[in-house]
């Protein structure tokens, strides 16, 4: 049967590795090809790599950091950030991405994700979604959860599958850099609607965190970045204890 | 030397980087001629079956590649490049493969049990059935990464290996010197790559 993913997620500026707390003040912490490598050796099923630049420079620097990451990791990768038109997709496609996550791009023009999917196919098109919680309803955020869009969060999610997104990264604003584990009443509330792969995303704080997600129907994987990079949590530790737990894993 | 056939069908970035990795020598093939100076052949592909079949043909590739295979050389088709070496799909309609191996490509989702997601994404194990120098340094038990929604059927006779997936997902096939994975080795790890080396030993 398929394993539970664990995945680090790494946040790319002007080549270097960041994580900020519920996205404000980031911090560098190290070379992304270095961390890759050491994540691949370390067990990660996956990598997420987020293009936090915004300038032509950043961009190039990005595609380079990528290219030198697929040539020495042998694991899906998925690129995120900045993904605007079909040509952003070709862009980091040619550069090793396997799979393309989509965010403010799908929000400002929602073409884009049934576009991808008919040329890339559903699997390359992932849907990353930045929810808060506003007056009792989970909110769509753009821009990097600093732009409220009055979207329902739920709705959003079930139209972007219904137009090819062949996963999901839910990312709770409310949660993020929290550490207190990750926000299982959104995770569900888009699980009782949307049967595509969901990895969950802000707020793992330690290894329960993560037992306690997959304790939860359709979670198919868990996101972290901060607890990973610190080396407050490491993978190999991680997945003992979840298979110890029950939880099947790829050691 | 090894040829990968580059015939528009998907990214090739990750298999040729792997192959360099091991310090496997290959080349991205678009030319018939290309395909019979090397001593073996992976044929890739991503994507919808009829397109990739057209493809295959209008590139001239095809011809080549099946002229090549019965004169003994050793083929690996990767995920859709695996499907394509059957009698025939199930994809949207019927359409003819390259028949190297008996069996059809048929959709998962007909015979899943209820709850199991499409596609069959992620990591799963690979359970060897038969043993094969593919396997030389492989344990069973190891994982490997899927990504598909359609998978080979009737081909129990050639199936090396297989993954469990409410049913089992036909994961390794052989026919005398052509090869086939449905998984995608240049993306499952350390694994993977001893499958590909293994294949460029063979």
């Amino acid at each position: 049967m398929i394993t539970k993913r664990i995945i680090p997620c790494l946040d790319v500026r002007d080549g270097q590795v960041v994580k900020g707390v519920n996205f404000e003040g980031v911090r560098a912490v190290a070379d992304p090809v270095e961390m890759a490598r050491f994540y691949n050796e370390t067990g990660a099923d996956e990598l997420v790599f987020y293009d936090i630049t915004a300038s032509f420079e950043g961009r190039k620097l990005f595609t380079g950091v990528l290219r030198e990451v697929a040539s020495q990791v042998f694991i899906p990768l998925t690129v995120g950030g900045g993904i605007n038109t079909l040509d952003d997709f070709d862009r980091v496609l040619k550069c090793g991405a396997d799979k393309v996550s989509v965010n403010s791009g799908a929000i400002r023009d929602p073409s884009l994700i049934e576009r991808a999917a008919k040329r890339y196919g559903d699997q390359c098109v992932v849907l990353s979604m930045d929810v808060k919680r506003v007056g009792g309803q989970f909110r769509l955020f753009a821009k990097g959860g600093r732009e409220d869009t009055g979207i329902d969060a739920l709705d959003w999610a079930v139209r972007g599958v219904e137009s090819g997104a062949g996963e999901l990264v839910v990312n709770s604003i409310d949660t993020d850099g929290v550490r207190k584990g990750f926000d299982l009443e959104l995770l569900d509330a888009v699980a009782a609607r949307c049967k595509v792969p969901i990895i969950a995303s802000g707020g793992a704080g330690c290894r329960e965190d993560f037992a306690e997600l997959f304790r939860h129907e359709g979670m198919d994987a868990g996101l972290a970045a901060s607890i990973f990079h610190f080396k407050q949590l490491s993978i190999p530790d991680l997945k003992a204890y979840l298979r110890a737990q029950g939880v099947e894993v790829r050691l | 030397m090894l040829a990968i056939i580059d015939y528009g069908v998907g990214n090739l970035y990750s298999l040729a980087s792997s192959l360099k990795y091991l310090g496997v020598e290959s080349e991205l093939a678009t030319r018939p001629e290309q395909l019979r100076q090397a001593e073996r052949i992976i044929l890739p592909g991503v994507g919808a079956f009829a397109d990739a079949a057209r493809k295959l043909s209008e590139s001239g590739m095809r011809e080549a590649l099946l002229e090549d295979v019965a004169g003994g050389k050793p083929l690996l088709g990767i995920c859709l490049g695996m499907q394509l070496l059957f009698e025939r799909s199930f994809e949207y309609g019927e359409h003819p493969g390259l028949g190297l191996i008996p069996g059809e490509v048929c959709p998962l989702a007909d015979d899943l049990p209820a709850g199991l997601k499409v596609p069959h994404i992620g990591w799963n194990r690979l359970d060897v059935l038969r043993d094969d120098p593919l396997f030389a340094d492989f344990r069973s038990g190891e994982h490997v990464y899927y990504v598909h929604s359609f998978y080979a059927k009737r081909c129990a006779e050639h199936t090396l290996a297989t993954s469990e997936y409410g049913v089992p997902v036909t994961g390794v096939v052989r026919n005398g010197n052509v090869y086939g994975t449905q998984f995608h080795p240049e993306k499952s790890g350390g694994a993977g790559l001893r499958l590909l080396k293994a294949f460029a030993q063979i």
